[in-house]
């Protein structure tokens, strides 16, 4: 029958919520909701499923998945960027409401301590980095690369760049794209053979961090982030397709890919 | 309480069950509650060949609900039987296998092989799922083709109980249920998901690849009460109800209505303990509200 884990879903209290930047509607770009930790044990790059214990209206049925961007005794850390109706509201949620979260769940990032790694964060794809850092024997080792459309106030950047040799870069139009390119591939080359690219980020930039890794010749994992209802493998809605043409589930077979096992093309529509 | 039920010739000690293609195969939920709990496990559809399902996105979330396009993707019936039944708590949990074909001779091959498993409870025959451009829902709107799609089951079937998942999506359900019943269906379990679209009026994009989907959850619930309340009066066979279950006083409300035992499907989506946590809430409720026994309550709505 499986193993039976008391504490895979759970009722739990929101502990903090702390906002950041301004959306265009008037709240908060990006928070970071912090909720009691039931005695999870995280590896960097899981993810966990979260929705207020009531959506209130219940017009809205699934709970959403984010990366767990970081993980102590008492507290599961989340950074959520503000996008929809189901942000919004997780956005909005107060210490002491109750949510439910379920995790941790999925694939998580190798971790090296002898070789050099090169992360890549785009956007609120940069959560898992910093429970990563924080776990990592080696953090000499490390590089982070940050792109952002948003005003870097809209993130805590000194918190997920700290204890690690970090760089920011704000894409405010398409003609710093190209720059922004220029940067990971310049960054990339400058990994050994053996070093280690891992991404997490918007679709379009992680096929783009797949092509230049290749070019690199460095081996490269990527964290996808399809919609999902269920995120325990049951409801096929987040499925991508492998490098052998099987359609495959992000939430239990990744999130965390080796980049060469993904096709990212063609199934995949933005 | 004693809650268990005599469906169709199993023994099920809870009339909740978990719906096919909400579920997995059984284990995906193993972490999060005691499978053997549940009143029986209606695993995701099997086809005798694996599929690959439908293009991305095939999930899109609704008012009160959800459109799904999946397309029946699933690892074959071969494969299900060999790597994933033995894993299941079989000999203490119905299993019910929820099958899907192209054409007649296919179900009665599915049934055949699926009926033969000592692990295999009952055979629930998919003749209405919206998704798929073969077979599927055309079988489930035609009388005449659900009838034939029965037998060709319920002949292949040994000793096991035959259940027939109607659609919605037709003009008169007790038409169907009615061909489905003479043509030699055990029992019958609805409503399937009712077709329908949702659409992005900035992007101007539909928000499945595949346009249409199947619309399921709370916002359906209404509709499946007043399927499941003409079949069970229509037809002699028990009746198991689903559609928008999210409590355990929609569980009631379908029995009230006739139903001999539910299905629980998108809200295992909505906190994957769902299922686990309704067992325990019903005989909660009942006592709460002196009902003695489901069999007392069954279809005993008011006029």
């Amino acid at each position: 029958m499986g193993f039976m884990q008391d504490n895979a879903c759970q009722d739990i209290k929101v502990l903090t919520v702390e906002r950041f930047g301004k959306a265009p509607g008037g709240g908060p770009a990006v928070v970071e909701l912090a909720v009691e930790n039931p005695g999870w044990a995280v590896r960097p790059g899981q993810f966990a499923m979260l929705r207020p214990r009531d959506w209130g209206a219940a017009d809205l049925m699934w709970a959403r998945p984010f990366s767990i961007y970081r993980a102590d005794a008492q507290a599961v850390r989340f950074l959520v960027a503000v996008v929809g109706r189901g942000t919004d509201r997780l956005a909005g949620l107060a210490p002491g409401d109750s949510a439910t979260m379920w995790g941790p769940l999925g694939t998580f990032f190798a971790k090296e301590a002898e070789h050099p790694t090169l992360m890549i964060g785009g956007g609120i794809g940069i959560a898992p980095f910093t429970a990563y850092i924080e776990s990592h024997p080696r953090s000499d080792l490390l590089r982070l690369v940050f792109g952002h459309t948003l005003p870097i106030a809209a993130y805590p950047w000194p918190a997920l760049a700290a204890g690690v040799a970090a760089e920011e870069f704000h894409e405010q139009g398409r003609e710093d794209l190209a720059r922004f390119i220029a940067l990971l591939e310049a960054r990339m080359a400058e990994l050994p053979a053996e070093g280690l690219v891992l991404a997490c980020g918007p679709l379009p930039m992680l096929k783009t961090v797949k092509d230049l890794a290749l070019k690199a010749g460095v081996r490269c994992q990527l964290s996808l982030e399809n919609r999902m209802a269920c995120g325990v493998g049951a409801c096929l809605g987040c499925v991508c397709r492998t490098a052998q043409d099987e359609l495959v589930q992000v939430c239990t077979r990744g999130p965390v890919f080796w980049a060469q096992d993904v096709d990212l093309g063609g199934e995949v529509r933005k | 309480m004693n809650l268990s039920v005599d469906f169709a010739g199993l023994s099920l000690k809870n009339p909740i069950l978990t719906a096919s293609g909400t579920f997995g195969y059984g284990q995906e939920f193993a972490r999060f509650g005691d499978l053997a709990s549940l009143g029986g496990i209606v695993v995701k559809g099997l086809s005798l060949k694996p599929r690959a399902g439908n293009p991305m996105p095939r999930i899109a979330e609704t008012s009160s609900g959800m459109l799904n396009a999946i397309g029946i993707q699933n690892m074959g019936a071969e494969r299900f039987l060999a790597e994933r039944l033995p894993r299941l708590p079989w000999k203490e949990v119905p299993i019910l296998a929820n099958l899907y074909a192209c054409d007649t001779g296919e179900y009665a091959e599915l049934a055949a092989l699926l009926a033969a498993q000592e692990g295999v409870a009952a055979l629930e025959v998919n003749i209405s799922c919206p998704n798929v451009a073969a077979g599927g829902a055309l079988f489930g709107a035609d009388p005449r083709a659900a009838a034939k799609v029965t037998e060709a089951v319920a002949k292949n079937a040994g000793d096991k109980p035959v259940m027939v998942k109607l659609s919605p999506n037709v003009t008169d359900i007790t038409e169907i249920a009615r061909a489905a019943v003479d043509a030699g269906a055990h029992a019958l379990s609805l409503i399937n998901t009712l077709t329908g679209m949702a659409v992005d009026a900035r992007t101007r994009r539909p928000r499945l690849a595949n346009v249409v989907g199947g619309l399921s959850g709370p916002a359906i619930k209404p509709v499946a009460l007043r399927c499941v309340w003409q079949v069970c009066r229509a037809v002699p066979v028990p009746v198991m109800g689903m559609g928008g279950i999210t409590s355990a006083e929609d569980v009631l409300e379908f029995i009230l209505v006739g139903a001999s035992a539910v299905q629980v499907g998108t809200a295992n989506f909505f906190r994957p303990d769902f299922s686990f946590r309704l067992v325990e809430e019903l005989p909660i409720l009942m006592q709460k509200w002196g009902i003695g026994s489901l069999e007392e309550y069954r279809g005993s709505l008011k006029p």
